[in-house]
């Protein structure tokens, strides 16, 4: 078995998080990627931003930082920049990453800075009570869009995709080992990574939305199952078969220039820079 | 000293200079008139001397990033004016509540909004006391002079090191652009004070334990494994809503600058001894205002300045007592009254002659004479 309890801070669980949230699966997702990636904790800093999602470097054993709503980009540029040694993972929920943070993540993903984003996307504001984000599906009953949410919504990965990330992949809270496997390949990664992981908040958003979800947070959970579809199946579908579908696999993967080697370089052609 | 080396350059330039001088490895900023040529001499200057410079999308990311690099040990520093200042008020407050030293510079322009680009004011004197939300401390610093601009960029960075919090300084378009000659100081010639961390081969697992006498001893990013956040936290840096705990903890980050204030206060008292007509002014109209009291002082009448270079805190017993034996209390300012509503607190009301310019033209030695002139002097 996994012995988590090395990479978490033991007391200071139990989490916040409801039953059934998919927080807390993609937690144990990144221990485990981390795990394989061999990294040692003195060497990370795990930045997020305000929201459910964020909540969660409270409980890893890493140098964390728990930012200002939207902010976590930002200040991690900032580290990764100062300090290029350290491993820079930021965790963000959609509201947090795609609405108030949206500037800092398309000029993170143009940077191609060496930062790895997981973007806990459950498709709403969890921690405010269940308003609308940017990735809410148009439809949704919402505490903010009561008769259902007249806009549209991101595509997160082709967002990521198009300012510039080198490496974009989508998984779920449902497919686990996947997710895994896609985390630690950002992590891999040398630039911009971002991991999308499609989740569900069954406490703010499922329970409005029954008919669609299903009565449960297990059915949420399942209705993943039922609705991922691996990109390499997606290619043969048509856009109307994939409407309602989650698109999983990495989606991008590319080699660019990185951000902080390329700023090194020019240190480096003043020989390294007078102290 | 061998061979002094002297400068004609414009108060920006002198700024970022000072903070060079300091040991600023990191700029975090956002290009804004009449603050850019600090941005841009810091481009040039730091990868040349192995720090880092980065222009980000917006002055939230910019405070942001120099935040960040903080926590990794470097001294970081970002200058902004009036519209980006506010933009930044949130992560001011975030550097104020988890103690991360900053230094913020913020060369006043006209407002508000986009107001006056390129013409100066003093708009942003209250904003640096109290623009961010909650309780918090705030040291602002208000050069007059190219020279000060550099010594006082390197006290700053002093003060946020000691202190462990955000430093602000307050230029304006005229002290930003103005061009004078300075000496540089040498190396080693004013005080540059780093940042103090844990013994112990920088472990410490309660960063925040702190009294008033002793700043608190956050480690930087690396073997502490440390916890930071802007939620209301406990000596371990962990959140908390222990009633005890939030009530000390946001009064310490407060007290700890009131507590040690004789490491922060610093004015100029001209001519304040026997003045009865006081001046009080800041930056530019505070030149404006000697020149005045000179002028006053020829033709016989006792006048004085009094001009805070640590705007906040306020130096309030220093003016308090001056202001005790003058007839006239004075304020020149370019706003409707901003540093007038701080001396209001702290002698007669009705003694206070206010002189306000918000027009976008310098606030000029005449505007002040003439309003002068009308007192009973
Ligand atoms: C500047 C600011 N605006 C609004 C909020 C309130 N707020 C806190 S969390 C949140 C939304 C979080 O949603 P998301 O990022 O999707 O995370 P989740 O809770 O769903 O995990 C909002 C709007 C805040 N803390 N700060
Ligand atoms: S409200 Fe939603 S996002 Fe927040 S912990 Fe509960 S299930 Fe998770
Ligand atoms: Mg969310």
């Amino acid at each position: 078995m996994f012995d988590y309890s090395q990479y978490l801070r033991n007391e200071k669980l139990p989490h916040i998080w409801c039953p059934g949230c998919g927080h807390g699966i993609v937690l144990k997702s990144l221990i485990r990627a981390v795990a394989k990636a061999g990294w040692n904790k003195d060497e990370i800093v795990l930045v997020s931003g305000i929201g459910c999602a964020s909540r969660l470097p409270g409980y890893v054993d890493f140098n964390t930082l728990h930012t200002a709503h939207g902010r976590a980009l930002a200040f991690a540029t900032g580290i990764k920049l100062a300090k290029p040694e350290m491993h820079v993972i930021v965790v963000s929920g959609d509201g947090d990453s795609l609405a108030i943070g949206g500037n800092h993540f398309i000029h993170a993903c143009r940077r191609n800075i060496d930062i790895t984003l997981i973007c806990f996307n459950n498709g709403i504001y969890g921690m405010t009570g269940g308003q609308y984000s940017p990735t809410t599906a148009s439809g949704d009953k919402t505490a903010t869009s009561p008769f259902g949410n007249v806009e549209p919504h991101f595509n997160v990965a082709e967002l990521a995709k198009g300012a510039g990330a080198t490496f974009v992949a989508r998984g779920t809270s449902y497919g686990v080992p996947q997710l895994d496997n896609y985390i630690y390949q950002g992590l891999m990664h040398k630039g911009f990574s971002v991991i999308e992981a499609a989740e569900a908040c069954f406490t703010t958003h499922g329970r409005k939305n029954r008919k669609k979800y299903g009565p449960s947070n297990l059915d949420m959970l399942k209705w993943q199952r039922d609705h991922a579809v691996s990109v390499e199946k997606a290619a043969g579908m048509s856009e109307e078969e994939l409407q309602d579908k989650i698109i999983t696999g990495v989606l991008h993967n590319v080699e660019k220039p990185e951000f902080t080697e390329q700023y090194q370089k020019l240190i480096d052609s003043f020989g390294g820079g007078a102290k | 000293m061998a061979n002094p080396k002297y400068e004609f350059i414009q108060g920006n330039l002198a700024c970022a200079k000072g903070a060079a001088y300091a040991g600023c490895k990191f700029f975090g900023g956002y290009p804004i008139t009449p603050s850019t040529e600090i941005a841009e001499f810091m481009s040039e200057y730091l990868p040349q001397h192995g720090g880092k410079f980065i222009q980000m999308e917006d002055e939230i990311a910019s405070i942001g990033s120099i935040i960040g690099a903080s926590l990794t040990g470097a001294k970081a520093m970002t200058a902004t004016s009036g519209p980006g200042f506010s933009l930044m008020q949130e992560l001011l407050g975030y550097a104020c509540i988890a103690e991360v030293p900053i230094v913020v510079v913020d060369v006043m322009r006209g407002g508000p909004s986009t107001g006056l680009p390129t013409s100066p004011a003093q708009s942003d004197i209250l904003q640096a006391k109290w623009g961010t939300h909650g309780d918090h401390p705030s040291i602002t610093i208000v050069p007059n002079s190219v020279e000060e601009m550099f010594t006082e960029t390197v006290r700053a960075f002093n003060l946020a090191e000691f202190f462990r919090t955000p430093v602000i300084i307050l230029g304006d378009e005229i002290i930003g652009h103005m061009r004078e000659k300075i000496r540089i100081p040498e190396p080693g010639e004013l005080e540059v004070i780093n940042r103090s961390l844990p013994n112990n081969d920088g472990v410490c697992k309660t960063p925040y334990a702190s009294d008033l006498n002793k700043p608190v001893c956050l480690p930087n990013f690396g073997k502490s494994r440390i916890h930071v956040t802007g939620l209301n936290h406990d000596d371990t840096g962990f959140p908390t809503m222990d009633p005890k705990i939030v009530a000390r903890e946001n009064e310490r980050i407060s007290m700890k600058i009131y507590h040690q204030r004789n490491l922060i206060d610093k004015f100029e008292a001209l001519h304040c001894d026997d003045a009865k007509v006081l001046f009080l002014a800041i930056g530019s109209a505070a030149r404006a205002a000697e020149e005045v009291v000179n002028v006053l002082r020829e033709r016989g009448v006792k006048a004085g300045l009094f001009r805070p270079i640590t705007l906040w805190p306020f130096p309030k017993d220093e003016f308090a007592k001056y202001a005790a034996n003058a007839d006239y209390i004075v304020v020149p300012e370019m706003n409707l009254g901003q540093l007038k509503t701080v001396a209001e607190r702290f002698t007669k009301r009705t003694k206070i002659i206010p002189i306000n310019l918000v027009n976008g033209e310098p606030l000029g030695p005449d505007t002040i004479i003439s309003a002068v002139n009308h007192l009973n002097i």
